[in-house]
């Protein structure tokens, strides 16, 4: 299997494993696992359990595309704002999901679909991106780290992974970032928001960008602003607002701030 | 049967099939490469074709890709797999990482390919030595050296194959940094070297330069000669001045 290949260990037989979990399972259809989409946001997705008689209960399995992720290059670097909010359909899970992921002291990744999917698979990339400095004696670049990652998810294309990921990064080509999902996208580009809070994030970021040249004041607080609009009329995002600020040096935590706060401050700043 | 190593040690610590393999290596017929500035610089002693065989079809000097290439020394066969081998890996490494190889990262790819057959069931070792040449990305000429065992060290000039040590020997006098001052000079060098060993001149030789953000290229014939007749002039002018010092 690829995925043993990757870890050079025995490999995991996972046909009967599924039977008896709710986990997935090659070979599978999606009518026998019972996949079908909840309500009418289609972001959430609920299993029946195959063992069970039809009357077993529904278990909705998490994910994160209820969330709004962005990125962007600019003059200094790159900004990377996430929200912090997890929903199980509209119960929310938790406030306090870290999403954005630190593959190493220069690369990060963003979070956005199954948490354990996009963990997994990058904390693995930091595996692979530690051994390539080791043997090479210099550290990745952005673009051949995105296409590891790409690489590695494209072998499970279709058996249900759910991934959207920003590698975002500065290597000796200058800022780099990348979108890489699991159905096998990878995208270079200046500017990505990913998420059900997408939208109402692009929609400050264009118009934020329009004037060149920001400073690296205020582009954090770009990526701020954007990331509060986005949880004010999402539902499924809010929390806190996380920072990163990517640089040549590395990446800077920037800071955490919690949505509501936000609030109070931008209708201070209105009066 | 595919179980049995053919590579074991012998009591003494040696791996005889690896020393045999050099073995083979030092009697195919001279390679050297030569590291100049902004020109990087391979040459190998011609064998003398039979009447009715096409000259172009037995090359020793080979590209891996736009910016590298290599000359071997030793089984003609066995290079030409491993010659494969390394340009399938010099694609795939621009598919995966978006960036052409760099010479370190083949020669590494090659040498470790080489140790693998000198630790598997059934297979003997490569019976050639390479010189890899090239520039990197950021502009850096680079000269390695492989051989049957699997190791590699760079050089700044070398010589395999038939005669090595002589050539080698006749490199590290003569390699100094006004030998390699001009493009020309290296390749003159290079000549230079190649004729210490080499039967009756330009008629036997091949060279090959790389320039920085050039691809390969072989020197014609006519060139070649224009090039011995200057160093033989050269050569006759030093005998004089020696003469008229003495």
């Amino acid at each position: 299997m690829a995925l043993a290949s990757v870890l050079q260990s025995e490999s995991v037989d996972f046909s009967n494993y599924g039977r008896q979990r709710r986990g997935f399972a090659s070979g599978l259809t999606e009518t026998e696992l019972g996949l079908e989409s909840v309500g009418g946001d289609s972001l959430s997705f609920a299993l029946r359990t195959s063992c069970s008689n039809g009357d077993g209960p529904d278990r909705k399995i998490e994910f994160l595309h209820g969330t709004t992720t962005l990125a962007f290059k600019f003059q200094h670097g790159v900004i990377v704002a996430v929200d912090s909010r997890a929903t199980a359909g509209s119960y929310i899970a938790s406030q306090t999901v870290k999403k954005v992921i630190e593959i190493n002291p220069y690369l990060l990744g963003t979070m956005a679909g199954g948490a354990a999917d996009c963990s997994f698979w990058e904390r693995l990339l930091a595996r692979q991106c530690r051994v390539y400095e080791l043997r090479n004696k210099e550290r990745i670049s952005v673009a051949a780290a995105s296409k590891l990652l790409a690489n590695m998810v494209y072998q499970y294309k279709g058996m249900g992974l759910s991934m959207g990921t920003m590698v975002c990064g500065w290597d000796k080509t200058g800022p780099g970032l990348y979108y890489v999902d699991s159905e096998g996208n990878r995208v270079c580009g200046d500017l990505f928001a990913v998420g059900s809070g997408s939208m109402y994030a692009y929609g400050i970021v264009d118009s934020g960008l329009k004037q060149k040249d920001l400073t690296v004041e205020e582009a954090c607080d770009l990526g701020r602003r954007a990331i509060y609009q986005a949880t004010y009329r999402d539902a499924y995002s809010g929390g806190q607002v996380n920072l990163y600020h990517v640089h040549s040096e590395g990446w800077t935590r920037v800071s955490q701030s919690d949505v509501l706060m936000l609030h109070q401050q931008y209708q201070a700043e209105k009066a | 049967i595919y179980d049995r190593a053919i590579t074991v040690f012998s009591p003494d610590g040696h791996l005889f099939q690896v020393e045999y393999a050099q073995e083979a290596v030092k009697k195919g017929s001279t390679a050297v490469g030569i590291r100049g500035k902004d020109i990087v610089v391979l040459g190998v002693e011609k064998k003398s074709v039979a009447k009715l065989q096409e000259e172009r079809t037995v090359r020793k000097i080979c590209t891996l890709d736009d910016h590298v290439c290599m000359a071997f020394a030793g089984l003609t066969a066995d290079a030409r797999i491993v010659i494969n081998r390394a340009r399938v890996e010099c694609q795939s490494h621009r598919l995966t990482v978006e960036d052409p190889v760099t010479v370190e990262y083949i020669t590494r790819h090659i040498a470790t390919l080489k140790q693998r057959y000198t630790q598997s069931n059934g297979r003997r070792p490569f019976g050639i030595s390479a010189l890899i040449v090239g520039f990197d990305c950021d502009g850096t000429p680079r000269l390695y050296q492989t051989d049957p065992s699997g190791t590699y060290h760079a050089w700044k000039a070398n010589a395999i194959g038939r005669s090595a040590k002589t050539v080698r020997e006749f490199l590290e006098k003569n390699y100094t940094d006004e030998a390699i001052a001009t493009d020309n000079e290296s390749i003159k060098l290079a000549i230079k070297a190649l004729l210490e060993v080499v039967q009756s001149g330009g008629k036997n030789i091949e060279l090959a330069v790389i320039r920085r953000n050039q691809p390969l290229k072989l020197l014609e014939s006519k060139e070649l000669e224009t090039l011995v007749t200057e160093i033989e002039k050269e050569d006759e002018a030093e005998k004089k001045k020696q003469k008229k010092s003495t």
